[in-house]
């Protein structure tokens, strides 16, 4: 699916040349946001540590943190108290080594899609020419090869998320992080974004920080779930899955995946964040 | 979608049909003037209204056709006036608006003066312009350039502050240059909100130049309507506010000809709102 020419004087896939890996360390992470009379514990006493080539996802409900833990990681906001650590170096300024799926698509009005795309490349001081096949290819296997030169009026919600993923990968970042990437598609396109996300993990070996509303999302793509709760937003559990990959379609059908969405529905039904059904065996 | 064959807007992007359109558009304005004159010169005879109150059309065209050469001249003068006043108050209000944008401590010393010194009426100021400045060019220039200055300013400001969290959160995890950061994110995205107060100012900175002469001239239109209506000479009034309204027209909509091609993808800009349109 992902079969696109390697981005111009970028790490080849599978195997980076040392120094362009990641590995982050969150510890005891506390941010609060403060505005006029009102204080919003966003994150409480968080502790995360994501390992070189894993794949992590979170899920949570609405508010409980997880955009802003993003954020600190990125070196975009910084923790009120704790430290966050990329490659063993504290985060004090927006890290740049990594590419970003925002919840909102950001793509800039006055740029057709793929100039949308190539903003990344030039922002970086690089030669967007040089990056154009891959940008094609890249759209391509997003099914946006005909909406190239549209602006992003004339995309759908879905389109336009689409486009802001394949800006976050034309140059091949050695550390992606998406928060809610899916979250406008419709069902189908999602199932197959989640499948050609997987086998460009698989062939690329980024680090991955995956924020998703969908627990079954989670699980079929993550190594490690980690399960967050509101108010204030802090770390429940977090889950190793075990599913061999590639998980594909078929991985739903596993004991091992329905055992762990039951593990995190439970979690969030005694947290309060599900109620009702209580005798279901699991939500829909 | 755009398989309604009734429909000839849906695809209003290509060159041919876009001229049509606008073609169209100006037969239609040209009509309706020729329409407004006719009534007004058949209104004028059938009612006897006397020429110095109210000179037909007809009159008045005969008594400029002998004088335009006169006109013209200080037609030249006026225009000089408001595109070297606009041009420096572009000049002046849009590099301080993005210092103001992009130092806080220039908006709360800076922004608060210019709220404040844009509620004074600066027209009340021409007179003082003639004081400090005399007779020429300067207080002209100076007036038109006040008048322009306060909008584009003020929007200008809130066309470089209005970036949303994310695109800023976007460019600095590229790890781009500030300079790079404006040129190709902050600056494109505060044109739709410069042009608006470039036209604000356009259609501002014709009645600033008269004004001015008005005060103090001996030259310019606003110079000529003053000794023409001394002179009671109406259909020179008339002809001289005519040709002023087309230097005002002129400037307007070269601006926003300029507007139209250098922010071709703004909403206000999209001339095709049939494009998604799927009803038939
Ligand atoms: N810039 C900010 N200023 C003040 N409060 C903020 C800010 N950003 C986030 N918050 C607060 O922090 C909490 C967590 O917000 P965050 O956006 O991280 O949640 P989230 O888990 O991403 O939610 P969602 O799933 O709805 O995107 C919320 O209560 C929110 O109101
Ligand atoms: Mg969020």
């Amino acid at each position: 699916m992902y079969e696109v020419p390697d981005a111009p004087g970028t790490s080849s896939p599978g195997g980076s040349p040392d120094g362009t890996e990641i590995s982050i360390a969150i510890n005891n992470v506390g941010k609060i946001f403060q505005s006029d009379n009102k204080e919003t514990i966003a994150l409480d006493g968080v502790d995360l540590s994501i390992k070189r080539h894993e794949f992590v996802a979170i899920v949570g409900p609405s508010g409980c943190g997880k955009s802003t833990l993003m954020r600190l990681i990125a070196g975009l906001t910084f923790p009120t108290s704790g430290s966050v650590a990329v490659d063993h170096v504290v985060v004090d300024q927006a890290i740049t080594n990594l590419g970003i799926v925002f919840q909102k698509p950001v793509l800039l009005e006055w740029r057709n899609v793929l100039n949308n795309v190539l903003l990344q490349v030039e922002m970086r001081g690089l030669n967007p020419k040089d990056f154009e096949d891959r940008a094609h290819e890249l759209l391509r296997s997003v099914g946006l090869s005909d909406f190239a030169n549209s602006y992003p009026y004339e995309l759908s919600g879905g389109m336009q998320q689409r486009a802001g993923i394949v800006r976050a990968l034309i140059h091949d970042p050695p550390l992606l992080m998406m928060d809610e990437p899916f979250g406008a598609l419709d069902a189908l396109t999602r199932e197959q974004m989640r499948i050609d996300l997987e086998e460009l993990w698989l062939a690329t070996k980024k680090t991955v920080l995956f924020i998703t509303h969908s627990i079954d999302e989670a699980v079929l793509l993550a190594d490690r779930v980690v399960v967050m709760s509101p108010r204030p937003g802090k770390i429940e559990t977090i889950i190793d899955i075990n599913l061999e990959r590639p998980r594909g379609l078929a991985a739903r059908k596993y004991p091992e995946f329905e055992k762990a969405v039951d593990r995190i529905t439970e979690i969030f039904l005694a947290k309060g964040v599900l109620h009702g059904g209580r005798n279901r065996a699991k939500p829909v | 979608m755009s398989d309604n064959p009734q429909s000839p807007t849906a695809l209003p992007n290509k060159p041919s049909q876009a001229w049509a359109q606008r073609l169209k558009g100006a037969r239609q304005f040209l009509i309706s003037f020729v329409i407004l004159f006719l009534v007004w010169e058949l209104a004028v005879h059938a009612f006897d209204v006397k020429s110095y109150l109210l000179p037909a059309p007809s009159l008045i065209w005969q008594e400029f056709s002998g004088r335009w050469r006169y006109v013209l001249d200080n037609t030249w003068v006026t225009t000089s006036e408001i595109l070297v006043g606009y041009l420096i108050a572009i000049a002046v209000s849009v590099p301080l608006a993005v210092f103001v944008a992009y130092f806080p401590t220039m908006e709360r010393t800076i922004y608060p003066i210019i709220v404040f010194l844009q509620i004074v009426p600066k027209i009340a100021i021409a007179p003082l312009f003639i004081i400090w400045f005399g007779f020429g060019f300067t207080p002209k220039i100076l007036l038109v350039f006040l008048l322009s200055f306060f909008p584009i300013v003020v929007s200008s400001i809130a066309g470089f502050k209005s970036i949303d969290e994310e695109t800023m959160e976007l460019a600095k995890s590229t790890g781009a240059s500030s300079w790079m950061i404006f040129r190709k994110i902050r600056l494109p995205h505060a044109m739709p909100a410069i042009f608006t107060g470039l036209k604000v100012a356009a259609a501002l900175s014709s009645t600033a130049a008269v004004v001015a002469e008005f005060v103090a001239s001996d030259k310019g239109l606003g110079y000529l309507l003053l000794r023409y209506n001394g002179d009671i000479e109406t259909p020179m009034v008339f002809a001289t506010i005519m040709v002023l309204s087309i230097v005002g027209l002129v400037v307007y909509y070269a601006v926003e000809y300029i507007e139209k091609i250098s922010i071709p993808w703004h909403v206000s800009q999209r001339s095709d709102t049939s494009r998604f349109d799927v009803s038939s």
